[in-house]
């Protein structure tokens, strides 16, 4: 391939959050005419960098150059305006609004008049999104269509808005395998015509399949930008993307993992036809004492809404759950408590008091163990304290605001609540969501731990590392149903991915 | 004991230490200013007599602001208080023997009887209130302003435009009479406030109140019976107005329409200028008892100062204006002061 002319050039980024490095001294080059694929664990910094690159973050250290000129973008829509478009990791849709709309969003084409040219929208829209393969009728509210319809409307608001550096933050993780071939197939046209496009990917096969160029983060440093070619495999991009001594982990990325489940110990949590409509239907159930059952689908199947019922979050319509063996009726959260289950919710918002200190933290969901109608409050500070020392987190003590601790060390404090006096039942959410490599061992091993100690957990996660690194048997949700169900028996993430 | 002596505290420097209490310390500085401005302005203003005179004008208030404290707590509101406090005062005198003159359809009965059945009304106001936020999902806004105007009614309803003079004889003695120089309504307050300090600061439940305000989904998520915990302000919050509605007849000397009117805005004031976060989880009885000052010394002090008594009104709106912004910059310092460490 000959040396295509360099659009972008960052040299010595540097960029951290409130004393966490996200980036140290990267650089990183991107040439006309190829789709440059970004990978790393959680947290290695490659969405860090898409953003500076983007004008989301807009302070920063180093140089960046567009086209040979030094540029420094203050907002998303100044780099927009420089013809670089980025479609984010989370869903930006608006869902109440309709297909139309949202592939339009900011830029509705108007007629003579100054209204909005509803014709010209549909039609514009609809051929947009023919050309990723959909036949939709623009004029539906986007919400009522399922999450990858979703992702691939989002995906043809920024790969037909005119942009010549496209960044795609995981475009495929809710998508079907045809529509990532024809996703495929559209990067691979706008690339041909001159656009360059940046694909960060957990997917090291879409990467393998579609990528030019690979550039390989670690704790916020570049360890290797290199073409793509034969020799260039999974293993060898794993290799350095997670450094050496983690076997554990690499197996579960890499080679197959033997499932294996305690045969005699009693059963803690049971549901029968669990059915919730739009979201779950007939889940049947069973985790057993000192046994992780692992729940796997890709985003929307079902399994976190799956997850909150069995909490007494959501209501389910139709079901029945026993918890050790007793029918309960979870119909909130303190019910679920009461009877001995715990849950980790998905994201540290939905689980901390930012501005409370942390012994409030650790102590909120066993207050009435610890007291009928006084608070205990040394009571409470010896229990944090017991937990900052045993699973090491990073404090100047028990009265430290918990908002000032680090995005690893609040997940910490999340699991650490529940630890003190051992649940039953335990029901982790995308327990390793958003970690680096050292944390996700740090949850790997509180886990097991606690599953040797007799603890029955359910872990649900749509990153399919996890839920292998963890599990002792495997259930698959695809669209709401339990597809296929795994235990004592060896299985690789590809059989896996292919029953999701 | 080896535990607790293991237990680390975090080190706070004096900076950070002022800052973190700076939401505590604003709205006390804003009554020590209106304070001395007051002192100044006016001969009579500071006297022994004048600050008896204030605490038994923020007494009702004060009361009623109790239970309101419990509800801005966990991030909800109670529009309804001064309105439940009406209805109550009046039931109590519906069930009190009035004079021949007041031509009222009253059922007499026994004075004690008559407070249970008052408090009992609270208790139901109350109820309503509660079951209509937590189990219908009506908005806490909403809901109690609907409340407010069905408080409202029963009043009308069994007044009929009339005014009735008597209560039972303990409410008469603790709204209107006076131990050793001090109004038993003055009294009744301070309990209520002493009450409420403990229950929020030293009780499970107070606990559950501050972290349902602070973050609702993470106490859900931790296994807190949230509707619970709502639906328990808001009982609490129509208790004190109760309590405060038939104090205040007696106080007033008379049960009749619309004569809580002012309280509704002056118990949300007391709340909000005291420096409790209408967002819910931060603030408390501490900050509500310095919001009462700061009102009760600007009500009172206008009337020592010689201006016109229309122009009052709007000088009254400007300082809790002063006061509210600059209780929002202080809250604002010490959040981003927490983000950026």
């Amino acid at each position: 391939m000959s040396e295509a002319a360099i659009r972008l050039k960052m040299s010595h980024i540097s960029k951290s959050f409130g004393g966490v490095e996200a980036l140290r001294g990267v650089d990183f080059t991107l040439r006309r005419g190829e789709i440059h694929a970004l990978v790393g664990e959680n947290g290695a910094g490659k969405s860090t960098l898409m953003k500076i690159i983007a004008g989301v973050h807009s302070g920063f250290d180093g140089d960046m150059l567009l086209d040979g000129k030094p540029v420094h973008f203050r907002s998303a829509r100044e780099a927009l305006a420089h013809g670089i478009g980025m479609v984010h990791q989370e869903l930006s849709v608006v869902p109440q609004l309709t297909v139309a709309e949202n592939v339009y969003l900011g830029v509705q084409p108007v007629t003579g008049f100054g209204a909005v040219d509803w014709a010209s929208m549909a039609r514009g829209a609809r051929e947009q999104l023919k050309k990723l393969g959909l036949e939709l009728d623009p004029r539906i509210t986007l919400g009522e269509l399922p999450i990858g319809i979703q992702q691939l409307v989002e995906l043809s608001r920024v790969l037909f808005s005119g942009a010549s550096i496209i960044i795609l933050d995981e475009p495929t993780s809710a998508l079907s395998p045809p529509e990532i071939e024809r996703l495929f197939r559209s990067l691979r046209k706008l690339r041909d015509a001159g656009n360059s496009i940046i694909f960060i990917s957990h997917f090291l096969e879409d990467v393998l399949t579609i990528a030019d160029q690979i550039t390989i983060f670690r704790n916020g440093r570049k360890v290797v930008t290199h073409a793509v070619s034969p020799e260039i495999d999974k293993a060898w991009i794993i290799q350095r993307m997670i450094g050496k001594g983690h076997e554990e982990l690499e197996s579960s990325y890499l080679g197959d993992v033997a499932l294996a489940s305690p045969k005699d110990a009693k059963t803690v949590l049971e549901a029968q036809g669990l059915s919730k409509a739009g979201s779950f239907e007939d889940v049947s159930l069973t985790v057993r004492s000192g046994e992780i059952l692992g729940i796997y689908g890709f985003m929307g199947c079902g399994q976190i809404e799956l997850a909150r019922a069995l909490f007494g979050k959501m209501k389910y319509d139709k079901g029945s759950v026993r918890v050790d063996g007793v029918a309960r009726r979870l119909s909130n959260t303190a019910h679920a408590a009461g009877a001995g289950i715990a849950y980790v919710p998905e994201s540290r918002r939905s689980m901390l008091f930012h501005h409370e200190p942390i012994y409030k933290n650790t102590s909120i969901a066993i207050l009435d163990r610890l007291s009928k109608l006084w608070l205990k409050p040394d009571a409470e500070r010896a229990i944090a304290a017991k937990h900052i020392e045993r699973l090491s987190i990073k404090t100047p003590g028990t009265e430290a605001l918990l908002g000032n601790l680090s995005g690893g060390n609040q997940q910490k404090v999340g699991v650490a609540k529940w630890l003190t006096f051992l649940p039953k039942v335990l029901i982790l959410s995308e327990p390793t969501r958003g970690m680096d490599v050292g944390a996700k061992e740090d949850v790997v091993k509180i886990v097991r731990n606690l599953r040797d100690q007799g603890v029955g957990i359910l872990v649900i996660s749509t990153e399919p590392e996890t839920v292998l690194s963890l599990a002792d048997r495997i259930m698959v949700m695809r669209k709401g149903i339990v597809s296929q169900e795994f235990a004592n028996e060896t299985i690789s993430k590809d059989r896996l991915l292919a029953a999701a | 004991m080896t535990a607790s002596s293991e237990v680390k505290t975090a080190r706070q420097s004096p900076s950070d230490w002022f800052r973190n209490r700076l939401s505590n310390i604003a709205p006390f500085l804003t009554l020590l200013f209106l304070v001395v401005f007051f002192s100044f302005a006016s001969s009579s203003f500071v006297s022994f007599g004048n600050l008896q005179n204030i605490l038994q004008q923020v007494s009702i208030t004060g009361i009623i602001a109790v239970g309101l404290t419990f509800v801005i707590l966990t991030a909800e509101i109670d529009l309804s208080v001064a309105s439940v406090a009406n209805a109550t005062g009046i039931v109590v005198a519906f069930f009190t023997l009035q004079d021949e003159s007041v031509n009222i359809a009253n059922v007499p009965l026994a004075g004690g009887i008559a407070i249970i059945l008052a408090l009992g009304t609270c208790l139901a106001l109350g109820g309503i209130t509660a079951f209509g936020v937590t189990k219908i999902g009506i908005p806490s806004f909403i809901m109690t302003l609907a409340m407010l105007q069905i408080c409202d009614g029963i009043s009308a309803m069994l007044v009929r435009g009339q005014i009735a003079y008597n209560v039972p004889s303990l409410v008469g003695i603790l709204g209107a009479d006076s131990i050793f120089g001090i109004p038993w309504l003055v009294l009744v307050a301070a309990l209520a406030l002493f009450i409420g300090h403990v229950v929020l600061t030293y009780t499970r439940f107070g606990r559950y109140v501050y972290m349902v305000g602070g973050n609702r989904e993470a106490a859900e998520y931790s296994g807190v019976n949230v509707k619970l915990i709502i639906a328990a302000v808001l009982m609490i919050s129509a208790f004190c107005s109760g309590l405060a509605g038939m104090l205040g007849v007696a106080y007033f000397g008379s049960a009749q329409q619309n004569e809580f009117g002012t309280y509704l805005l002056d118990a949300i004031a007391a709340v909000v200028v005291g420096g409790t976060s209408l967002f819910g989880g931060r603030g408390g009885i501490g900050n509500t008892i310095i919001g009462l000052f700061v009102l009760g010394v600007l009500n009172n002090g206008l009337d020592h100062v010689n201006i016109d008594s229309f122009l009052k009104i709007l000088i009254r709106g400007l300082i809790l204006l002063a006061a509210l912004i600059i209780n929002i910059y202080a809250e604002r310092l010490r959040v981003s002061r927490s983000v950026s460490h």
